[in-house]
């Protein structure tokens, strides 16, 4: 347990001792604010029923924030120590396996949860212009706050094992794009499918990631979606974990 | 079984894919000793010691670190054992004190432990005063100094050094050295270098290592011994040049000699004894008797290096 506290820390210290953090930040940011900007307009020319959140979301910009963030968050993690050696320091320190893959993966994850706390700001923001308190409603904020943490889980243990994979952050990076991108494509084309009832697009409703998200902004928590998007993070932070162990098979 | 046993190495081998980089090799190390690893580059020396501190599996044979075995016990050795890898690693981003505190936690230290670890090696390793520098504007004597602290940071019992003092200055090599040898008191030390002098001068015994095989595993002294059969002994005498054939032809202990003019009425007497014997005693005796005049009187011992040498040698090279 120590040892995993000790390394989560200093992977989240990582984050904000080199300049990767505050870019990722600063990017991040500068994508909530635009999406705030489309969203006033939008709102200036037509009263709508929609919460804020779900206002959010349905512009471009949310998707473009999570597919964009999280390889970049994930890619150091692994690939950057086996780069500069001090993995070897890692794993001859007594730390178990596990904990270093949780470690590094709740780092990312409290990073990634940080970045999105502008967020909160800009709700706020709306909320003091539109002088409409139901403009922040606690609970579709919360929901759509527990969507990010569920799709960032996701994202980010994809991430944590295409950086186990290589030495390299930009192929790591380039791994979780793919998959992401894939996984985000796989979510739209379900949406777009008619529904007729044959075993392939019932796979794909259930992998509609797109629509998923689109309910936890307004409100709604289904729990196919988390119950989803949890076992998807432990399959990859597994797989991670066997790569991780794969340098001591005989 | 494990009677002041550190180190217990048995029929060891690592593959990488279908190339041996050790093959079947075995050695001791006894609690309190200093071992060197020696050989050139690509001998296997890093990969015994990353074996060692369980970060490649063997791919057969037995290691076996205070007894307990590195695949089976894994995090029980690796908190034992204090590991400097090869170009030692570090966070470059962190500062010094920082960055040894996070290590002394990351091995099981106490808070307060740690903060009393910390100072302590800092104080041993001379880092005191760079504490607050950040590890990548440090100069390498210092970094290297700062993986030397890591390594000890947590008391381990052995101490497992992967080429410590190499890209230093003579000064820091020095420092360095100093320090390997302050901690053989109550710490088992197995360091790997391929500079003869610096395991010659740091440690109690050397293990010859040569394209995956041990060669010769000796203590300094012994190895030289073994190889000064082949050592020769000089000695100019002014005395005429038949009386020295036929006295050093008389002398039993004498296996081969050569004897040539030198300047003067000196003659310079090279003499090979058998058994390695020293003769030198001998044959001041012989000239004080005789009343001959001796003016140079010297051991050839074969150094290290030489040694090194012969046994690192390729095998084509001896035969042609």
């Amino acid at each position: 347990m120590q040892a995993y506290l000790t390394l989560t820390r200093r992977e989240l210290s990582g984050y904000f001792l080199s300049m990767t953090g505050y870019i990722i930040i600063a990017a991040a940011l500068f994508l909530m604010g635009l999406s705030f900007v489309v969203l006033l307009e939008k709102l200036q020319l037509e009263p709508t029923l929609m919460p804020v959140t779900e206002l959010f979301y349905i512009t471009p910009f949310f998707w473009l924030i999570l597919l964009l963030s999280t390889p970049v968050i994930t890619m150091r993690l692994f690939a950057l120590e086996k780069f500069s050696g001090t993995f070897e320091t890692l794993m001859t320190a007594p730390v178990s396996d596990r904990e270093v893959v949780l470690a590094k993966f709740t780092a990312a994850l409290v990073f990634y949860m940080i970045m999105w706390l502008p967020l909160l700001g800009c709700l706020l923001i709306v909320r003091h212009y539109t002088n409409d308190p139901s403009a922040f409603d606690l609970g579709a904020v919360g929901s759509t706050f527990l969507g990010i943490l569920l799709l960032g889980c996701l994202f980010l243990s994809l991430g944590c094992c295409a950086s186990a994979m290589t030495r390299s952050q930009v192929t790591a990076a380039m791994i979780s794009l793919v998959f992401g991108a894939t996984l985000f494509l796989v979510g739209v084309l379900s949406s777009q499918l008619p529904l007729r009832p044959s075993w392939q697009t019932q796979v794909l409703a259930a992998l509609s990631f797109f629509e998923q998200m689109h309910d936890f902004a307004r409100g709604v928590i289904d729990t196919r979606a988390v119950v989803l998007y949890l076992s998807a993070t432990l399959f990859f932070l597994f797989l991670t974990l066997r790569i991780v162990e794969s340098r001591r098979w005989k | 079984m494990n009677d002041g046993l550190m180190i217990e190495v048995e029929n060891l081998t690592k593959r990488y894919s279908g190339h041996a980089a050790v093959s079947n090799i075995s050695f001791t190390v006894r609690r309190g000793e200093i071992v060197g690893l020696l050989g050139p580059n690509g001998a296997g020396k890093s990969t015994t010691m990353r074996i060692l501190a369980c970060y490649l599996p063997a791919t057969s044979g037995t290691v076996r670190v205070a007894g307990l075995d590195v695949y089976e016990h894994s995090e029980e050795v690796r908190r034992r054992i204090g590991y400097m890898p090869e170009n030692n690693p570090l966070h470059y981003d962190m500062r010094v004190r920082e960055y040894l505190k996070f290590r002394a936690r990351l091995k099981g230290l106490s808070r307060r432990r740690s903060r009393e670890r910390v100072d302590v090696v800092m104080e041993q390793c001379d880092l005191t005063h760079v504490s607050r520098r950040i590890i990548g504007q440090l100069s390498k004597g210092y970094r290297q100094r700062v993986g030397l602290a890591d390594a000890l940071v947590h008391e381990p019992e052995l101490i497992i050094l992967d080429e410590p003092t190499i890209g230093l200055d003579p000064h820091q090599i020095r420092a360095v050295r100093q320090l390997i040898k302050s901690l053989a008191c109550d710490h088992t030390v197995l360091i790997s270098t391929h500079i003869l002098p610096e395991a010659e001068m740091t440690c109690n015994r050397m293990v010859i290592m040569y394209e995956g095989s041990i060669l010769a595993a000796d203590s300094p002294d012994n190895l030289q011994r073994f190889m000064s059969g082949h050592s020769q002994i000089l000695a100019e005498i002014a005395a005429p040049l038949e009386e020295l054939n036929e006295c050093w032809a008389q002398m039993p202990e004498v296996e081969q000699f050569d004897v040539s003019p030198a300047e003067g009425a000196y003659h310079r007497c090279a003499l090979t004894p058998r058994d390695g014997l020293d003769l030198r005693p001998r044959i001041y005796e012989l000239a004080r008797q005789r009343g001959w005049l001796l003016r140079e009187l010297t051991r050839n011992r074969h150094s290290l290096e030489d040694i090194y040498v012969q046994v690192t040698r390729p095998e084509e090279e001896e035969e042609s």
